[in-house]
């Protein structure tokens, strides 16, 4: 009965799900992700306590209160408000590098491992050139000789992470390109591009989904050490990374305006992390190595 | 000689060898269009808000001195060929060549980077072989639990947490006073490495942590292992000579990928910590607009990764005889 029931579209996204509830890292990066999400979308809609750049000296360095849950810093900001701002800016940078990244890196491996030949020498070739960087060496030039805002910092991080989402895709695709289905459609006369987005893209899917949790926790430690080191979000908007440059120096009289950015970014990467190691039993996709 | 030729062609070490160069082509010119790209050239780069008021054939004149006239094509091959006879431009600010002043930083960021590697092998290597052994018990969770944790935490924070609390708890700050050179005053100077290489050292040993591990279970299952057991190989010796000379593999392998996150977070925990090394020079280029410094110094970090990459490559054959014939 149950074969009879068995709706192969229904199962394929269904079981996943289920498995990642039933994945102990699964659960808790998507538990720490819903409260990071809702403190972000809190900022989002101007639900914080207080704005996040308004300054108010008599209330400068307050410990943490009713008042003020992580308490004010030298300025006399809100420091929780500043830390939901700073959640917010991270989240939103590293989505959007990370969007860039997974399209142009698994198309371009799309390209190299199903055509190869040229394309395949050339798309290598980049990602060869990009690898060759230490990457918080190459956001870091990038982000200083762009326009500073918010979106080039995505695009310096994106820069960054596109060489990995070409290796992921290109060896499977290499593979998946010599399989019977493929080799059917290609005998059929299909146009390339169609059996590439149709046949080919669906198979490794998964393996991008994961690629993504991995890639999102570490453009948030690129985005949060750019800022530390002055390159990313201009002030005064806010971003853990330049609250923790900013706390460093009164950390002695006022911990709590470390310890509330700082415990942000390490739960923002785990979860994330977490999530990835998750999404990788639920997509049985085998070794994360 | 010209039979061994064709061999020598087809060998995969060779092939290694050109990626390696036409990368690094590449890689300059990657570095030469990124730092073009920038508003402003090298005359307002080097005058500031003064060049505004040169007249049109000072301006000309400065152009032509720069080669700023030329194509870019030709710009960039006159600059590749000063890479390749060693000339590395001049510091604006510093007027000195890149050249000594990379001399003096590459050497303190090697340093920095073989000290938080053995941190890292030395912490990573027996707590991920502790983790496979004793398989989902205690230790084994609490491994992946650090593991999990120091993947999360940014060096910047660990840097600025440690600096501040050893200062201030055990008056520790060896980094306050100016850099020592180790031949001059090697005990200051391995003070001064300490802190910067344990957050180095530490970031890194997560990721040897898991590798360990994993290689560790993989051989531990192996058929020669089971042969050696029953054998009566003792375990002590099992664990020693069996299986972490073959779990060493992909250890290697991964130490070597990791040495452009230490190249990358030198960056970050150089400043912190006052380090002058090829991290901190590329910073200071950045903030002072010192395009030169910048330009050739992310150059020689990028040879220096590459350069490691390959090794990593090589010494990879060299220990494990299945991928040479591979």
């Amino acid at each position: 009965m149950t074969v009879l029931t068995h709706d192969p579209i229904v199962s394929a996204t269904r079981r996943p799900l289920n498995r990642l509830l039933r994945s102990v890292p699964g659960v808790i990066g998507l538990a720490l992700m819903m409260i990071i999400l809702g403190l972000s979308i809190m900022n989002w809609l101007g639900l914080t306590p207080y704005d996040p750049i308004a300054q108010d000296a008599p209330a400068r360095l307050q410990s943490p209160s009713g008042g003020h849950p992580f308490g004010t810093d030298q300025f006399g900001r809100d420091v929780f408000s500043r830390v939901a701002a700073g959640l917010a800016n991270s989240l939103l940078i590293a989505a959007v590098a990370v969007f860039f990244a997974t399209v142009l890196g698994t198309l371009a491996g799309l390209v190299g491992g199903y055509f190869r030949g040229v394309p395949d020498l050339a798309t290598g070739g980049v990602a060869n050139v990009l690898f060759a960087f230490p990457p918080l060496l190459l956001a870091l030039t990038l982000a200083s000789v762009l326009d500073r805002n918010w979106f080039t910092v995505a695009i310096a991080i994106a820069v960054v992470y596109v060489p990995i989402f070409y290796r992921v895709s290109r060896g499977p695709v290499l593979s998946l390109r010599e399989r019977e289905f493929v080799q059917a459609a290609v005998s059929t006369g299909q146009n390339p591009w169609v059996t590439m987005f149709l046949h080919v893209l669906p198979n490794i899917t998964a393996l991008i989904i994961v690629q993504v949790a991995l890639s999102l926790s570490w453009a948030v430690l690129t985005e949060a050490a750019l800022s530390f080191l002055g390159l990313g979000t201009p002030p005064p908007a806010a971003s853990l990374g330049s609250m923790i440059f900013e706390a460093k120096n009164i950390v002695v009289v006022a911990p709590w305006t470390l310890l509330a950015p700082g415990a942000m970014v390490v739960v923002l990467v785990a979860a994330l992390n977490l999530l990835g190691d998750g999404l990788t039993d639920a997509l049985d996709v085998g070794g994360k190595e | 000689m010209t039979e061994s030729r064709p061999r020598l062609l087809r060998s995969p070490v060779l092939g290694r060898l050109l990626t390696a160069v036409a990368t690094l082509c590449g890689v300059a010119l990657l570095v030469f269009i990124m730092l073009r790209a920038i508003p402003g050239d090298r005359i307002t780069a080097t005058l500031g808000t003064e060049a505004a008021a040169l007249s049109p054939a000072q301006r000309a004149a400065l152009e032509a001195y720069y080669g700023l006239d030329q194509p870019l094509v030709l710009q960039f091959l006159n600059w590749l060929g000063q890479l390749i006879t060693g000339n590395l431009g001049i510091s604006s600010r510093a007027q000195v060549s890149v050249v000594q002043l990379t001399a003096g930083a590459l050497p303190v960021t090697l340093e920095l980077a073989v000290i938080a590697i053995l941190i890292a092998l030395v912490v990573g290597i027996p707590i991920g072989m502790a983790a496979a052994t004793r398989r989902n018990g205690i230790l084994d969770g609490a491994g992946q639990v650090f593991a999990l944790l120091w993947l999360s935490v940014p060096a910047f924070l660990l840097a600025s947490v440690l600096l501040t609390y050893t200062a201030r708890l055990w008056g520790f700050n060896p980094n306050g006073q100016p850099y020592a050179v180790p031949w001059l005053n090697p005990g200051l100077n391995l003070q001064q490495m300490l802190l910067p290489a344990i957050t180095l050292g530490l970031g890194i040993a997560a990721p040897i942590i898991r590798t360990t591990r994993t290689a560790v279970i993989e051989i531990g299952g192996l058929d020669f292992i089971r042969t050696a057991r029953a054998k009566g190989v003792s375990e002590a010796r099992l664990r020693a000579r069996h299986v972490l000379r073959n779990a060493l593999v992909p250890v290697t392998t991964m130490t070597g990928l990791q040495f452009g996150y230490l190249l990358g977070g030198a960056v970050v925990v150089e400043q912190i910590f006052s380090l002058p090394g090829v991290g901190r020079q590329v910073l200071l280029g950045i903030q002072q607009k010192d395009y030169a410094v910048v330009q050739s110094t992310v150059l020689v970090i990028a040879l220096c990764f590459v350069l490691v990459n390959l090794l990593t490559d090589l010494a990879y054959r060299v220990i494990d005889p299945r991928v040479r014939q591979a």
